[in-house]
Parts: structure tokens; C-alpha cells; sequence
């Protein structure tokens, strides 16, 4: 049985400087009530690994709007204008990764892989930090994992044992970051005794805590 | 010429290209569009092409815009949409295994400039304009089909060029370049000009330029 706790108290574990990856879509699949909750505990000096910053004044961009990251890593900043005005004016570290590496990336951390080789990026600026390998006359990007203190994700149903069912497009990174972080906490629309085996998406092992977000 | 382009409006512009770039796709085609005017293809799909279209999100089988949205199924874009039969959600792991691994048959994509050997820039100005790549850098490198829709000149910048001055999103991946005005291959040996609307002539697209390029002994008339 995993345990079930308030977002206060899940919040209360992260402190100031940790590393945290945020599951979510823009909004969608985003665990919106543990965000909300990073924020007014006002955690600081964050890394923050997501897709993107989402819209303002919802989820992932409420971290960037109230100045708790230092430090940024995702693919997408575009539809939040306070996330690429920081990042031009200095404030805010940005890592721009392709989502498709930021995902590999994240995923060989969780398979206890050491790194990746993608084709992704070769002859763009993505190729100037990285070495590169040559594979049967192709050419690759080596880039090394990304892990976390925590991962903050999302789930539509989750049962006491932490397996995890979602719904429609929520799936999006959850389920990756879930196998990347030392903590990973779970916001779930419903609580349920034990979900159909065949409905698991990702298997209880990987979630530590439980919080009821809204329904 | 200045007073031809003025003729085609913002609408017509959209219409020219995307009824162009629907004509690319065989029934059965997996596609995946990017976000804003590329997504406006899927509304010239041809009755007799069947085909799927596949979002970085996480869903296969998108549908049209929803009428009662739904938070819980959305596209890249972010808009609510329907699903079409035979949909089927997964995660991002998925998603780009589908993109990067060679499984989408054409990708449809806007750009900022191509170039004459096919590379694409299409995800940041520096210093003006930095949204970051989202996943346009895996789709372009592993799609089949690398289709490239734009306004023929960003007002009188010429968007078709030798090299690509600002940061590329992908190296030699562009296989057919669409603008209201003509249509380029991307061929071995640079640019072939195959298909022209009839308002323009091969000088007009010349002098709108800096990409070499050949023309096609087949040249073609766009339908306009």
C-alpha cells in the first residue's frame, strides 16, 4: 500500500534548490494541485525539467511567473512570454531540448541507461555542446540522462497499490517521469481500492506518494 | 509583380497552399501537421484519401475541433479536438518513437527560411524569438516526407535562400518546399522548380529568390 497524503504535506518534502520534473502537456495531464501548492509554499531556486512552461497563470508557468526557477530544461517556451522574457533578460537559466531527446533522456535515467544516441539535432546548434558518434556511416548526438529529486505527475486513477490509469491525452510525460526521480509524487482525479490490471499504464513501483487532486 | 502579390489575400494564401499540400498524401498515410497554418491541410484531405493524423501529444486519429471540449484530449496545439474511429492515445515515449523512428509517412511543417539543400529553420530568431523546438527537430529527421508550407516572402523577405542564416531546426531533411507562388523539390543537385502559379512567371520566382534552382522540363500550372 503506498501512502496517501495532502499536497502540503507532499510539498513540505521539497526544498529550496531541489531538482523537480513536472509532468503535463501545456495543461493537460498536468498535476495542477501539487504546482499550485509549490508555489504558495513559494519552494525557490528550483531546476525545473518539463515539456514546457504552459500558459500563464496555470500549472508549470506559475513557477516561472513567481521566480522559483533557477535553472530550466525543456522543449517548448513559446506560449508563455514571461518564461522567454526572463530567459532573454538573464533571470532564468533555459535549456531549449528537443522534446523527443528531453523524453529519451529522461526515460534512460529511469531504464538505468547511460545516455542516448539520436539523430535529433545533427548539423544545428542542438550538435555544438555534445560529442558525436558515427554508427554505420550515420551520424549521432550523444546526450546523457536527466534524473531528479523529484517528479511531480499526474494520473486520472490511481489505486492504493500506486498503479496508474489515465484518460484521454494525460499520459504525455507522466508516465516517463515517473521512473526518473528519487520521490515521485502522484496527483490523481480519483483514489480507487485496485484498478483492472489491463487498465495499468504505469505499474505502482514507481509511485511513492499519493495526493487526491481535484476531481 | 508587387501589385499581382497584393491581389492574394492572407485567406487566399492559405487556401493555395494547403489545397497543394493535401494533394501529397496516399490513402492509408499516417501525418502529423505542425502547429498553426500547416494545420490548416487537414481541411482539403482529398474524399478518396484516407488518412491519420498523429499529434506529439500522445494521440493518433485527430479529429475536428471539438464542439464540447474536453481537457483531457487535446492536440499539439493545445485546442480541444475529436477523435476519429480507430483512435488510440499513449505517452510521449511513444509519441516521438513514432516520429523519430521512421513510422510517419509526411510531416507538414511552416518555416522561417529553407534553403537550397533542403535544411530548415524554423524554431527561433535570436534575440527576438526563442519558443524553443518543441518536437519539430525529431519529426522533420524522422518523417518519411518533409513538406515545408509557407508564405512565398515574410513582407519583402526572401524566405527561400542559398543558406539558411538563422538556427536550423534540421540539416538536408526538406523534400518539397509549398508557397502561395510556385513549388520546389529538394533534388540531389538543389532546387527544382516543378509547379507555378499562373499569376507569376519563372523570373518573378527568381528574383524572389537567393536558393539556386532548375526548372522542370514538366513545369506545371498550380490550381489557384
Amino acid at each position: 500500500m503506498k501512502k496517501i497524503i495532502s499536497a502540503k504535506e507532499a510539498i513540505n518534502m521539497i526544498k529550496d534548490g531541489s531538482s523537480v520534473m513536472v509532468g503535463g502537456f501545456i495543461s493537460c495531464g498536468a498535476p495542477d494541485v501539487l504546482v499550485d501548492e509549490l508555489v504558495e509554499q513559494n519552494v525557490k531556486e528550483l531546476t525545473l525539467i518539463c515539456n514546457d512552461t504552459s500558459v500563464p497563470g496555470k500549472d508549470k508557468g506559475r513557477l516561472i511567473e513567481n521566480k522559483q526557477v533557477k535553472k530550466l530544461f525543456a522543449a517548448h517556451i513559446g506560449l508563455n512570454p514571461e518564461t522567454g522574457r526572463q530567459m532573454q533578460a538573464g533571470e532564468l537559466d533555459v535549456e531549449l531540448i528537443p522534446m523527443g531527446s528531453l523524453i529519451e533522456r529522461i526515460r534512460a535515467k529511469g531504464a538505468g541507461l547511460g545516455g542516448i544516441l539520436t539523430p535529433t539535432g545533427v548539423g544545428t546548434i542542438v550538435e555544438d555542446n555534445n560529442e558525436t558518434m558515427v554508427i554505420n556511416g550515420k551520424k549521432f548526438i550523444f546526450e546523457e540522462p536527466i534524473d531528479a529529486d523529484f517528479a511531480l505527475i499526474y494520473g486520472t486513477k490511481v489505486d492504493k497499490f500506486g498503479n496508474v490509469a489515465f484518460e484521454g491525452t494525460t499520459r504525455n510525460l507522466n508516465t516517463i517521469m515517473a521512473t526518473a526521480a528519487d520521490t515521485v509524487i502522484i496527483q490523481a482525479d480519483e483514489i480507487v481500492d485496485c484498478l483492472d490490471p489491463n487498465e495499468v499504464i504505469i505499474p505502482g513501483l514507481f509511485i511513492d506518494y499519493i495526493v487526491e487532486g481535484n476531481k | 509583380m508587387t501589385m499581382v502579390c497584393e491581389q492574394l489575400t492572407k485567406e487566399k494564401i492559405k487556401e493555395i497552399i494547403a489545397k497543394r499540400a493535401a494533394k501529397e498524401f496516399k490513402d492509408g498515410d499516417v501525418v502529423t501537421l505542425g502547429i498553426g497554418f500547416p494545420t490548416a491541410v487537414a481541411n482539403y484531405i482529398p474524399e478518396n484519401v484516407d488518412i491519420l493524423l498523429q499529434s506529439e501529444n500522445g494521440l493518433l486519429g485527430v479529429g475536428k475541433d471539438a464542439e464540447i471540449p474536453n481537457d483531457k484530449i487535446i492536440n499539439a496545439g493545445g485546442g480541444h479536438v475529436e477523435l476519429v474511429k480507430g483512435a488510440c492515445f499513449y505517452d510521449s515515449q511513444m509519441a516521438f518513437t513514432m516520429m523519430r523512428g521512421g513510422h510517419i509517412d509526411a510531416t507538414v511543417l511552416g518555416a522561417l527560411q529553407v534553403d537550397e539543400d533542403g535544411s530548415l529553420a524554423n524554431w527561433m530568431i535570436p534575440g527576438k524569438m526563442i519558443p524553443g523546438m518543441g518536437g519539430a527537430m525529431d519529426l522533420v529527421v524522422g518523417a518519411k516526407k518533409v513538406i515545408v508550407v509557407m508564405e512565398h516572402m515574410a513582407k519583402d523577405q526572401i524566405k527561400i535562400v542559398d543558406k539558411c542564416s538563422l538556427p536550423l531546426t534540421a540539416y538536408k531533411e526538406v523534400d518539397l518546399i509549398i508557397t502561395e507562388r510556385c513549388v520546389f523539390k529538394v533534388g540531389v543537385h538543389g532546387l527544382i522548380l516543378t509547379e507555378i502559379n499562373p499569376m507569376f512567371s519563372v523570373e518573378d520566382i527568381k528574383s524572389t529568390v537567393t536558393a539556386k534552382f532548375t526548372v522542370s522540363d514538366n513545369l506545371k500550372y498550380m490550381e489557384i
